[in-house]
C-alpha cells in the first residue's frame, strides 16, 4: 500500500516536471516573444535587446528553465505583467476566494448528486429513476455561461431576490454566492449523480445482492450494507475527477458574476498575455488536479479490497 | 431482529418439505408474455434429493428462483401453487417470507466468486445469517458458528477465511464458503444451482462428495438443478427432466436411467459419451433439430419436432398429459406413445463407422518450454531483487502426431493446454525446443513469418461459439475473406461457391451466407467455425474445447459433425479439452497435462486403463458417469491447484497427490516411465506398483440392465 | 469511463451502402425510445435551421435596425422583430439562426478529427498493448491533467482564436478522452476468439484494428460521440462567451450572451433567446445518447 502511495507520487512529481518543461517551452522558448508581450506591441527592436539582455534571455533556454524552475519551487512566479506586481501577490488571496466558491459546491452538490444517483439506481426503470435521469440530462445539456444568464433573470431582473455580481465589491456578501453555487450545482451535479446511478443499478442486478436477498435479509440491510459500498466505488473517482471539471467551470462563472477568483484570473492573464501570471495560474491549476487524481487513486484503492489486498 | 413474525407451519415429517402443483412461471417482455415453465408438478420428501436436468432454457433454474418467490421485476406466477411444508407460499407476508429465505431454505450458485460480496470479508458475510435469523444471537457467538460451520465444510483455517474477502481464496474454497453459508441457519431445504459447473472436475469432486455429507448428517431435502446427468446419478434420488419448460420424464434415478419411457430422455442419454460409446463402434447419435424458443413451441408435444417417433394428428393434437407408468415409484412420462415404443431397440442412425490407419507423423514436438516472464513489484522481490519471475506455462513437452490421428490433450484450468495452442498456432514462439510440422520448425516461428501455405495448413477451432465469429460480418463474409487469404481461390464467383461448399461440408443451409452470427444459434456457429478451419484443406486442426460451452445434444452433433469431416479429409486433429468422457470417446491417443508438465500420455486404451499416474487416476474418478452399471473407484484430491508462479518443486503433483512416496517427490522431477512402447508415465512410484493399480471405472459385479 | 460501457451491439453490414442503411435501420429502433426521439427531433431541426439559415432567416444577422428593440417590435418598415434586437440593432432571431451555422459547422468537424485520432490511437494502445500503450498513456495523462478549459485558453492565447484553432485545439484536447474509452473496449475485444481466429489466418494490423476491432466497439462509441459533440458545443459557446472564439462578424451563441451581460437588467431578452438556443441543441445530442444507449442494452 505505502509502495502503490509512493508510486503514485513519484509519478505525480514526474508528471509535473513533465508539463512544466512543455509549458515552458510553449510560452518562453522565444524570448523575443515574451518581451513584446511584456512590453507591449510597439516597443522598439533595440529596446527588445535590452530588455532580453537585461531578463537573461540570452541564455540557452535549458539554463533559463532550471533557474524558472528553482524560483518556481521557492515560490518565486515573477512578476505580473498587468498588476504590476509579484505574481504570488495576485494569485493566492484569488486562489483562497475561489477555494471557498468551491467548497461550498461541492458541500451541496456531491451529497446531493449521491443521494440522487442512489435513489435512481435502487430500481432501475421507475418513476423515480426515470425523473431524476431526465432533469439530469436536462441541467447538464444547460452550458454554465447559460443558466448563469438564465438565473441571473429570474432571481436579479424579475424576482429582485439575489444580487446579479458577485465582486463582493461591499465586502464580503453571503448572498453574492448563491447564484454562483447554483449555476455550479446544477450543471455538475447531474454527471455524478448519473455515473452513481449506473454504479447502482448494476450492483443491483450483482448475483452477490441476489445471495444478499435469498439470505433473508431485509431490503434496508441489503442496501446500506451490501450494494452501497461497492455501488459508490466507481462514483468515488469520478468525484475527484469532478474538481478538474469544476476548475473548468470555475473560470465561466466567476467571469459571469465577476467574482474574484482564480478563474477569471487565469482569463484576465490570458486575454492580457501575462506570461508570468498565466505560468503561474496554470502549474497551480496542474497542480490541483493531479494531487485529485491521485488522491482518487489511492482512495479507490482503499475503497476496493480486491486490490488493496492483492 | 425479531423472531415475531417467523412464519409457522402445521406440518409433519411424512407430509412432503416442498410441493408444487402445476406450477407455471412467465416472463413478462416487450413482445408479450413468455411462458418459461409449464405444468410443473414436484414433491420433495424430507432427506430426499431431487435432481432437476435438462439443456439450457429448459425453465430449471427458474423453477428454483420460484420456489424462492424470486423472479425479478418482469417474472411472475401465473398459474399453480408452491407449498413448503404445507403452507401455500403465496399466503406468506413479506416478512414471513424474508425469515423463510435463508432461513428454511436455502440457495446455493454455479458461480461462487459472483455470489459473493467482493468489498466484504467473508466472515461477514456469514455472520448475517444467524443474526438475521435468530433472535437474541451474539456477535460473539455468531462469529463462534461462522467459524465451527467454515470448519465442517471442510475449510483449512476457518479464523483465516473469516478475515479473508473473496477473491483472496480458491474458486473450490469460494464455493464452500457459499454452502456453509446456506448452512448456518440449518435449512430445510437446499436449492443447488448448477453449484459445480463453474468448478475443475477435481474440485467438483470434493463438494459432490461434501454436498452428499451434508444431506445425510443434516437431513436435508435438497433440489439439484445440473445439465449433466453423471452429477445428478451420484448426488440425486429422483430425477425430474426438463424440456423447453415442462418436465417430461420423472422418476426414481434408477427408473429414468435404465429404463427411460420418454424419447427426449433416451436421445439425451445417447448423446452422451458414456464408457461403452466409441467413435467407431458405437457412435454418439445427436438430437436432430434445435430447442423451440419459448414462443415458437409447437402445438401438442414440444418434442414432437426432433422426435423420431413422432406421429402427426396425435403427437401434435392438444397438450400432453403426465401418464404414470404402473408398478414404480411414481415414474411418469409425458409422452402419448410410450407403451408403443420399442425402448431396447436400437436406436436410428447408431452405425459404426469405419476405422481409420493412421499414416506418417505430421507433427513432432519436441522437450518445447514456453515460460512468460512476469514482473514482480512485491516488496519481498524489491528487497531480493529478484523482480523478473518466470511462469512456466509448458515444460519439456514432447508427443508426435500421426495424420488421420485424433490426439486428446486433457488437463483442467492452467496446465498450459492453451498455451501450447498458442505456440503451435504461431500467436507466441516457444523458449525452448522444436515443433517439427511437416519439414519446417515452427518453435520460433510467429504467425507473421509463416507463409499463406503454412498458416492454412494449420488451423484452429475456437472454444466460445459466441466469441468466435465476429458479430460485425456476415457469415458469407468471413469465410471468403479466410478462403482468399489463404490463396484458395482469387476469382470473386469460385470463392462464393467454395463458401457455399464449406457451408454444405459443415451441414448448414446454404442461405447462411448472408446471415450475421447473432442470427445463429451456439451450434450453428460453432458449424462456422469448423467451416472456416477447414477452408484451406488443413493438414491439422487445432481444437481447444470447441463444445465445452454447448448443451449435451448440440455437443454431441457438433463432435460427430468434426470426426466425420477429419476422417474424410485424413486430418490431424489436435483436441484440446478437459472432458474425460468426450476424450475417451474420441480421441486415439491421450496427453495429460497437469500445471504445465506432461504426466502421461499414450494410446487411449493404456491412459484409460492400469497403470495410471496418480493425477489420471485421480481425473478418471472424478469425472461423473451417467451410467447406472459403472462403479468408481472415489479417490478426492486434497487442496487446491497450485500457482503456475509458484509450481512445487520435484514432481508439479505432489502437493496433491494421494500417491506421494516420501522427499523424493518433492526433490526430484520424475523420470518418464515407458511401460509400454509410446505409453509413458512421469511418476517416482516403481513400475511395478504402477502396473498393480486398481482400474477406476469397472463394471458393476451383478451386471444390472442390459 | 462512460458509465455502462455496452460492447455488444447491434449488427450493421460494412461498407459505405451499408452504413448508410444501418443508419436507417437505427433510426426505426430509435422510433421506441421517446426520449431518443425527442433528441434526434431537436437535431434534425437545428440542422435543417442551420442548412436554410438564408431562407428562414427573417432578415440579415448585421443589418442595424432598431437598437435594443423589445421582443416582438414592428420596425417602422413593417418587420417583426420577434425575438427583439440587440444593442446596434440587430434582430436577435436571426442572428440566432445563422449562429446555428457556426456551432453545426465546427462542431461536427472538430468531434470527427478528435475521434480520428482518438480512435487510431486506442486501438494501437488496446491491442498492441507493451510499449506502445504505455507511451501512448503517459501522453494521455499528460494532456488530461490540465483542467480542460485551462487547456482550452493557454492553447487559443498560443495559436490564437480562429475557426481552425478551434478546431486543433478541440482535438487536441478531446482526442485523449476518446483514446482511453477505445482502448478500453479494445482491451475488451480483444481476447475474443475472432480475434485470435484473424490471427491464425494471418491477418494484417490494419486489418485487425479497423476490420474486425473496430466495427464492435461502435456502439458505445456512437452514444459517446453524441455526448461529446453536445460537450464540444459547450466548449465553442463558452471560448465564444470569454471572447477567445471566433472574430466578432461572426454570429455566434456564446459571444452573444458575453456582449449581452452587462445589459442584462433592461433587455434580458438579448442574453435569453442565445442561452435557450444553445441548450437546446445541446439537450437533443444528450437526449439522442440516452435513446440510443436505452435501445443498445435492450437486447
Amino acid at each position: 500500500m505505502l509502495i502503490f502511495v509512493g508510486k503514485r507520487l513519484v509519478y505525480m512529481v514526474l508528471t509535473m516536471f513533465a508539463i512544466s518543461l512543455i509549458l515552458f517551452l510553449v510560452m518562453e522558448i522565444n524570448g523575443e516573444a515574451v518581451a513584446r508581450r511584456v512590453l507591449g506591441p510597439f516597443t522598439s527592436a533595440e529596446q527588445i535587446q535590452a530588455w532580453l539582455e537585461a531578463n537573461g534571455y540570452l541564455r540557452p533556454w535549458y539554463v533559463r528553465y532550471v533557474e524558472w524552475l528553482g524560483n518556481v519551487l521557492s515560490g518565486d512566479f515573477g512578476q505580473s505583467i498587468r498588476f504590476r506586481g509579484p505574481v504570488a501577490d495576485v494569485l493566492w488571496p484569488r486562489l483562497g476566494n475561489t477555494a471557498i466558491l468551491a467548497g461550498v459546491t461541492f458541500a451541496i452538490m456531491v451529497p446531493l448528486a449521491l443521494t440522487l444517483g442512489v435513489l435512481a439506481g435502487m430500481r432501475e426503470g421507475s418513476k423515480t429513476d426515470r425523473s431524476i435521469t431526465v432533469a439530469s440530462v436536462i441541467t447538464t445539456s444547460i452550458p454554465e455561461f447559460a443558466s448563469a444568464v438564465l438565473l441571473t433573470v429570474l432571481f436579479t431582473t424579475w424576482l429582485g431576490w439575489l444580487p446579479g455580481t458577485s465582486a463582493m465589491s461591499d465586502g464580503w456578501n453571503p448572498l453574492e454566492l448563491i447564484l454562483p453555487v447554483m449555476v455550479l450545482v446544477l450543471y455538475g451535479f447531474g454527471y455524478i449523480a448519473r455515473m452513481t446511478r449506473a454504479s447502482m443499478a448494476e450492483v443491483m442486478q450483482q448475483l452477490y445482492i441476489r445471495t444478499a436477498i435469498l439470505k433473508g435479509l431485509p431490503y434496508r440491510t441489503v442496501i446500506m450494507r451490501h450494494a452501497l459500498r461497492n455501488a459508490m466505488i466507481a462514483p468515488f473517482t469520478v468525484i475527484m475527477l469532478q474538481i478538474n471539471w469544476l476548475l473548468s467551470g470555475v473560470i465561466v462563472v466567476e467571469v459571469a458574476f465577476a467574482y474574484k477568483g482564480f478563474g477569471s484570473l487565469i482569463l484576465e492573464a490570458a486575454l492580457n498575455q501575462d506570461v508570468y501570471l498565466l505560468e503561474a495560474a496554470t502549474m497551480v491549476a496542474v497542480l490541483v488536479a493531479v494531487s485529485t487524481q491521485v488522491l482518487a487513486d489511492v482512495g479507490y484503492t482503499l475503497l476496493n479490497p480486491r486490490i488493496r489486498f492483492k | 431482529m425479531s423472531q415475531a413474525s417467523t412464519p409457522t407451519f402445521d406440518w409433519t415429517p411424512d407430509q412432503p418439505v416442498l410441493e408444487c402443483e402445476g406450477l407455471c412461471i412467465s416472463y413478462f417482455t416487450r413482445a408479450g408474455e413468455i411462458p418459461a415453465v409449464l405444468d410443473f408438478d414436484l414433491k420433495v420428501m424430507q432427506g430426499q434429493s431431487v435432481g432437476l436436468v435438462g439443456e439450457s432454457g429448459c425453465g430449471k433454474s427458474t423453477v428454483a428462483m420460484a420456489v424462492m418467490r424470486y423472479l425479478g421485476r418482469n417474472g411472475g406466477i401465473v398459474g399453480g401453487t408452491v407449498r413448503y411444508k404445507g403452507r401455500d407460499m403465496a399466503s406468506l407476508s413479506a416478512e414471513e417470507l424474508r425469515q423463510l429465505r435463508g432461513g428454511e431454505i436455502a440457495m446455493i450458485y454455479q458461480e461462487p466468486m459472483a455470489s459473493l460480496n467482493p468489498s466484504m470479508t467473508l466472515g461477514r458475510q456469514l455472520m448475517e445469517v444467524p443474526l438475521n435469523h435468530e433472535s437474541g444471537i451474539s456477535e460473539k457467538e455468531a462469529h463462534e458458528r461462522a467459524a465451527q460451520m467454515l470448519a465442517d465444510v471442510k475449510l483449512p483455517d476457518p479464523e483465516r477465511v473469516m478475515r479473508a474477502y473473496p477473491h483472496q481464496i480458491s474458486g473450490g474454497q469460494q464455493q464452500r464458503v457459499v454452502i456453509a453459508m446456506a448452512l448456518l441457519s440449518q435449512p430445510s431445504l437446499l436449492l443447488l444451482d448448477e453449484p459445480t459447473t463453474a468448478l475443475d472436475v477435481t474440485v467438483e469432486a470434493g463438494i459432490v462428495e461434501l454436498i452428499g455429507e451434508i444431506a445425510a448428517r443434516f437431513n436435508t431435502s435438497m433440489i439439484y438443478i445440473s445439465h449433466n446427468l453423471g452429477l445428478i446419478l451420484e448426488t440425486c434420488d429422483r430425477i425430474n427432466v426438463m424440456y423447453s419448460g415442462v418436465v417430461v420424464e420423472e422418476g426414481s434415478v434408477e427408473e429414468v436411467f435404465d429404463r427411460m419411457r420418454h424419447p427426449y430422455t433416451r436421445g439425451l442419454f445417447n448423446c452422451i459419451p458414456l464408457p461403452g460409446a466409441d467413435k467407431n463402434a458405437r457412435p454418439l447419435i445427436p438430437i436432430v433439430g434445435q430447442l423451440p424458443l419459448p414462443h415458437e413451441r409447437p402445438q401438442g408435444c414440444y418434442f414432437g419436432p426432433r422426435c423420431e417417433f413422432f406421429e402427426g394428428g396425435r403427437c401434435d393434437a392438444g397438450p400432453i398429459p403426465m401418464e404414470t407408468i404402473p408398478d414404480q415409484t411414481g415414474h411418469r412420462t409425458r409422452c402419448l406413445r410410450w407403451q408403443e415404443i420399442d425402448w431396447d431397440a436400437k436406436a436410428r442412425g447408431s452405425d459404426a463407422g469405419e476405422e481409420i490407419d493412421e499414416g506418417e507423423v505430421v507433427l513432432r514436438v519436441d522437450s518445447l518450454r514456453k515460460y512468460y516472464e512476469v514482473r514482480d513489484s512485491s516488496i519481498a522481490a524489491l528487497i531480493s531483487g529478484k523482480r523478473l519471475r518466470h511462469v512456466k506455462a509448458n515444460e519439456r513437452i514432447t508427443f508426435d502426431a500421426r495424420e488421420g490421428q485424433t490426439v486428446a490433450i486433457v488437463g483442467e484450468s492452467g496446465c498450459g493446454k492453451s498455451t501450447f495452442a498458442k505456440v503451435l498456432m504461431g500467436l507466441e514462439t516457444a523458449t525452448e525446443g522444436s515443433i517439427a510440422f511437416r519439414e519446417a520448425d515452427l518453435a520460433d516461428k510467429p504467425i507473421e513469418k509463416r507463409s499463406a501455405a503454412e498458416i492454412a495448413s494449420m488451423q484452429m477451432v475456437f472454444q466460445n461459439p459466441f466469441d468466435t465469429l465476429n458479430p460485425s460480418h456476415t457469415i458469407g463474409g468471413q469465410l471468403a475473406r479466410v478462403i482468399k487469404k489463404f490463396g484458395v481461390e482469387k476469382d470473386p464467383a469460385k470463392v462464393r461457391q467454395r463458401v457455399l461448399e464449406l457451408l454444405d461440408l459443415v451441414k448448414l443451409p446454404r442461405e447462411f451466407a448472408r446471415r450475421r452470427p447473432r442470427q445463429l444459434s451456439g451450434g450453428q456457429k460453432q458449424r462456422v467455425g469448423i467451416a472456416r478451419a477447414f477452408a484451406g484443406n488443413p493438414k491439422m486442426v487445432v481444437a481447444d474445447e470447441p463444445v465445452s460451452a454447448l448443451d449435451v445434444s448440440v455437443a454431441a452433433a457438433v463432435t460427430s459433425l468434426l470426426t466425420d469431416i477429419q476422417r474424410s479429409y485424413r486430418t490431424t486433429l489436435l483436441f484440446i479439452s478437459h472432458d474425460l468422457s468426450l476424450v475417451r470417446y474420441l480421441a486415439d491417443r491421450v496427453v495429460v497435462m497437469y500445471l504445465g508438465h506432461i504426466v502421461e500420455q499414450g494410446t487411449t486404451d493404456e491412459v484409460f486403463s492400469p497403470p495410471y499416474h496418480p493425477y489420471t487416476e485421480a481425473l478418471l474418478s472424478a469425472v461423473p458417469i451417467a451410467d447406472t452399471s459403472i462403479e468408481k473407484k472415489r479417490i478426492i484430491l486434497e487442496g487446491a491447484l497450485p500457482s503456475v508462479l509458484n509450481p512445487p518443486k520435484g514432481c508439479p503433483f505432489n502437493t496433491r497427490c494421494h500417491r506421494k512416496i516420501g522427499r523424493i517427490c518433492e526433490t526430484e522431477v520424475p523420470p518418464m516411465v515407458e511401460t509400454e512402447p509410446g505409453h509413458v508415465i512421469a511418476c517416482h512410484i516403481p513400475e511395478e506398483e504402477l502396473r498393480a493399480m486398481d482400474p477406476v471405472i469397472a463394471e458393476k459385479r451383478p451386471a444390472a440392465a442390459e | 469511463m462512460a458509465d455502462t460501457v455496452n460492447t455488444k451491439t447491434a449488427a450493421s453490414p460494412g461498407g459505405l451502402r451499408g452504413l448508410l442503411r444501418s443508419m436507417i435501420g437505427g433510426l426505426g429502433l430509435l422510433r421506441e425510445s421517446t426520449i431518443g426521439m425527442i433528441g434526434f427531433g431537436l437535431v434534425f431541426v437545428w440542422a435543417l435551421v442551420a442548412l436554410f439559415a438564408p431562407l428562414i432567416s427573417p432578415l440579415s444577422p448585421t443589418a442595424q435596425i432598431q437598437p435594443f428593440a423589445p421582443p416582438g417590435t414592428v420596425t417602422e418598415t413593417g418587420q417583426t422583430l420577434w425575438l427583439g434586437a440587440d444593442q446596434l440593432g440587430r434582430d436577435v432571431l436571426s442572428r440566432i439562426i445563422y449562429g446555428s451555422r457556426t456551432v453545426l459547422f465546427y462542431a461536427p468537424i472538430a468531434t470527427f478529427c478528435a475521434y480520428f485520432v482518438g480512435c487510431i490511437f486506442g486501438l494501437l494502445a488496446g491491442y498492441l498493448g507493451g510499449w506502445v500503450d504505455d507511451l501512448l498513456n503517459r501522453v494521455a495523462d499528460i494532456i488530461l491533467a490540465f483542467p480542460v478549459l485551462v487547456l482550452y485558453v493557454v492553447i487559443i492565447v498560443l495559436i490564437g482564436p480562429s475557426g481552425l484553432n478551434i478546431i486543433l485545439a478541440v482535438t487536441f484536447a478531446s482526442a485523449p478522452g476518446i483514446m482511453r474509452i477505445v482502448r478500453g473496449l479494445t482491451l475488451d475485444l480483444r481476447n475474443r476468439d475472432y480475434i485470435a481466429a484473424a490471427q491464425t489466418s494471418g491477418a494484417s494490423l490494419s486489418w485487425i484494428l479497423f476490420v474486425e476491432l473496430l466495427p464492435n466497439a461502435r456502439g458505445p462509441l456512437i452514444v459517446d460521440a453524441c455526448l461529446r459533440m453536445g460537450y464540444v458545443i459547450i466548449t465553442i459557446g463558452v471560448l465564444g462567451f470569454l471572447g477567445l472564439g471566433l472574430p466578432p462578424p461572426t454570429p455566434d451563441w456564446g459571444s452573444m450572451v458575453a456582449q449581452s451581460r452587462a445589459m442584462i437588467t433592461f433587455a434580458p431578452w438579448m442574453a435569453i433567446f442565445p442561452a435557450i438556443a444553445i441548450s437546446s441543441l445541446v439537450l437533443g445530442f444528450n437526449l439522442l445518447a440516452d435513446g440510443i444507449r436505452e435501445i443498445s442494452l435492450r437486447d
